[in-house]
């Protein structure tokens, strides 16, 4: 940390011209195939695709070697700055003290050239979201250098480790929501190439000849089960690529977080930050008994630059219990709040509303195919009571799985409150971290005594909701977590009636 | 937490300006009158579509009247506002009603603003943020004075706080 104005890393130019390589080959190879096809000379395809990408890779090249000749930055006892004169001019300036977290990614490209991605993040916002200055690339070990001095410290002390990847834990990977995303994307890929080459028609052909045998209904079984083991296999080696070797450990104040195979990403973040953890536990993990561990704090940047996986996890699945016992280290809380707190359930009128809505979705969805079946062709007739016979019970089943899942309470310096069937989270939130409160209502919450509670937080994404609390329930809730605050806004009395009624009496100051 | 009585938000104390209402009215009916005006327009050019835009630029202009009568009355009843010492509390909305509640001891900004249509009927709206992008406390048909008061006096108590658990 010398204070003088310096440049990034000068392999930039080599990270840009390879980046740019692979492109023109990617984007290059399917177009040079498709000119072929159409009749197009070989030497005018070569001369068109081969100097548009030459013209592709020096031009980048130079623009990046601008960028990199005017870009300095400096870290002073005081400021981390990072300027930009050429033309016109920029000058980013962030005070050391407001550094929340440092975030190092290194693509396998920036690893092959001894390179990482430094962003540097604080709690401030303006109003493009969250202020963040990246510098990319520096070499590795300015990177590591950076974090360990930047973020603010409390003191220094060893490094303790509060968990670590254990390789059994890739058994939640397989029934994970990428599975399917996968195994459909499998499919539109071969769909995709087999369109470029123009061998579409032959592929569909091919699939139908080899399983002539089969009628429709196994046939589109035999598929399916095809896209779901591509899609598992796919889902594995994702899991492989985003946690291998992770750990999560603790450092002067900080939680560290490192992990991936070819791309390395590590994530530091202040514990002071930290108003507290959510276990998300995502149905196919949660029947295989597993959650996952999220970080609720402020100084992320959520609102842009979101990446395919969000940099709050601070767990992958993993067993359950084991999950709930690194919350409580994270937390340093001898209890695991998220797990001890009794929690208290919701209204029946909650769950009337649950069964509504999921018996609403599922007849309305048959209706609509009933509907076009009527119009247009009879199959969608099958379909429709096929997707009702099937459609209701799942349906149904996640209503009663959604009101089992609804639950609040509060447990010491935490608000707990858990809701969801797909993916259920379990959020325990510090009470001193909440910074308001949001009560909604609809008409038919009205009628039937509910509301909604938004306890609003600084952290992630704003607020946590508490949906379909009976009113009284959640106006103690309200109170009990932050006293003194709703308190003053409270009505005891007994069976007043509708609100806006009542509202019109009130006398005005 | 037992429920022994039935504990519920009372309102706030303070009504907003009555005139909020022909001001609410005006708006929907702006807005009503744009988009019949699209519709007409559309259904002189376009002679095969003709009755369904027809249809629908009758469906828009009856919608629109029965939301510019009744949803302002419901409106006027449901916002609510007051500033205590410790908090800003409000309440809003007609379908879905809103109340929000934000301690002073974490109010970020203050803002007023007055769209052209609020000009007109001498109208502000307040809203008044914390560091939570879900906590913004909105407050509307404000009379331009009584919002400026209102502004002064959050800026002064917010000042005098500090800690906004960013």
């Amino acid at each position: 940390m010398s204070g003088e104005w310096q440049r990034l890393d000068r392999r930039t130019l080599w990270l840009t011209a390879i980046y740019l390589l692979g492109l023109v080959v990617v984007a290059g190879v399917p177009t040079a195939l498709l000119l072929l096809q159409g009749g197009v000379a070989a030497w005018l395809v070569s001369l068109v695709v081969g100097g548009g990408g030459l013209v592709l890779v020096t031009h980048g090249v130079l623009i990046d070697y601008v960028r990199w000749w005017y870009t300095e930055y400096r870290i002073t006892a005081e400021r981390v700055e990072r300027r930009f004169t050429f033309v016109f001019r920029t000058h980013k300036s962030v005070p050391r003290e407001r550094v929340r977290t440092v975030d190092i990614n290194a693509t396998i490209v920036h690893r092959l050239l001894g390179l990482a991605s430094v962003r540097i993040g604080t709690g401030q916002q303006d109003m493009f979201g969250k202020v963040s200055i990246t510098f990319d690339p520096l070499a590795r070990e300015v990177g590591e250098a950076l974090r360990a001095e930047l973020p603010h410290k409390e003191d220094e002390g060893p490094e303790v480790e509060l968990a670590r990847l254990d390789r059994r834990w890739i058994r939640y990977a397989p029934v994970a929501i990428t599975t399917p995303a996968l195994g459909a994307g499998a499919f539109g890929l071969v769909m995709q190439l087999s369109e470029w080459f123009n061998v579409q028609v032959a592929v569909v052909d091919l699939i139908r000849d080899l399983f002539r045998e089969l009628p429709l209904i196994p046939l589109l079984g035999v598929i399916v089960a095809i896209g779901l083991v591509l899609g598992a296999i796919g889902s594995l080696g994702l899991w492989v690529e985003l946690w291998w070797d992770f750990r999560l450990s603790r450092q002067s104040g900080n939680l560290l977080v490192r992990r991936g195979l070819l791309t390395r990403r590590s994530l530091t973040l202040e514990e002071r930050r930290l108003r507290g953890v959510e276990v998300v536990e995502p149905l196919g993990a949660r029947l295989a008994g597993g959650a996952r561990l999220d970080a609720v704090a402020s100084g992320f940047t959520v609102s842009i630059d979101e990446r395919r996986n969000d940099p709050r996890t601070l767990l992958p699945v993993a067993p359950r219990r084991l999950a709930h016992r690194v919350a409580a280290e994270i937390l340093r809380e001898p209890v695991v709040p998220t797990e001890a707190a009794a929690l208290t359930p919701h209204p029946p009128a909650a769950r009337r509303r649950r069964l509504l809505w999921a018996v609403g979705a599922a007849v309305g969805f048959a209706l609509v195919l009933a509907v076009l079946g009527l119009l247009l062709v009879e199959a969608l007739l099958h379909l429709a009571w096929i997707s009702a016979v099937v459609l209701t019970p799942a349906a149904v089943w996640i209503a009663l799985d959604a009101y089992r899942a609804l639950g609040h309470g509060i447990n010491g310096e935490y608000l707990v409150a858990r809701r969801g069937s797909v993916r259920r989270s379990t959020v325990a939130l510090r009470r001193d971290g909440i910074i308001g409160w949001v009560v909604t209502s609809s008409p038919l919450q009205r009628r039937a005594g509910l509301v909604t509670l938004t306890a609003t937080t600084a952290a992630n994404h704003g607020g946590y909701r508490i949906p379909d609390a009976g009113e009284a329930q959640a106006l103690a809730l309200a109170d009990a977590a932050v006293p003194d605050l709703v308190a003053p806004f409270l009505d005891a009395d007994q069976g007043a009636g509708v609100a806006p009624r009542q509202a019109a009496r009130q006398p005005t100051p | 937490m037992t429920e022994t009585r039935t504990v519920r938000l009372r309102p706030p104390r303070n009504p907003v300006e009555r005139r909020a209402v022909t001001w609410w009215a005006t708006r929907a009916l702006a807005v009503t009158a744009a988009a019949a005006a699209v519709l007409a327009v559309l259904a002189l050019l376009i002679g095969p579509l003709r009755p369904w835009l027809v249809a629908a630029l009758v469906l828009v202009v009856v919608g629109g009247v029965a939301y510019a009568v009744a949803v302002p009355r419901i409106r006027y009843q449901v916002h609510r506002w007051e500033v205590t010492l410790e908090a800003v509390y409000a309440r809003r909305g007609w379908f879905f009603q809103q109340w929000r509640i934000a301690p002073m001891s974490r109010i970020q900004t203050v803002d007023t603003v007055r769209g052209p249509l609020e000009q007109r009927f001498r109208l502000s709206t307040v809203t008044v943020t914390t560091a939570s992008a879900k906590g913004p406390v909105r407050i509307d048909g404000l009379d331009h004075e009584r919002a400026e008061e209102l502004v002064r006096k959050l800026t002064a108590v917010t000042q005098a706080t500090d800690g906004d658990a960013t």
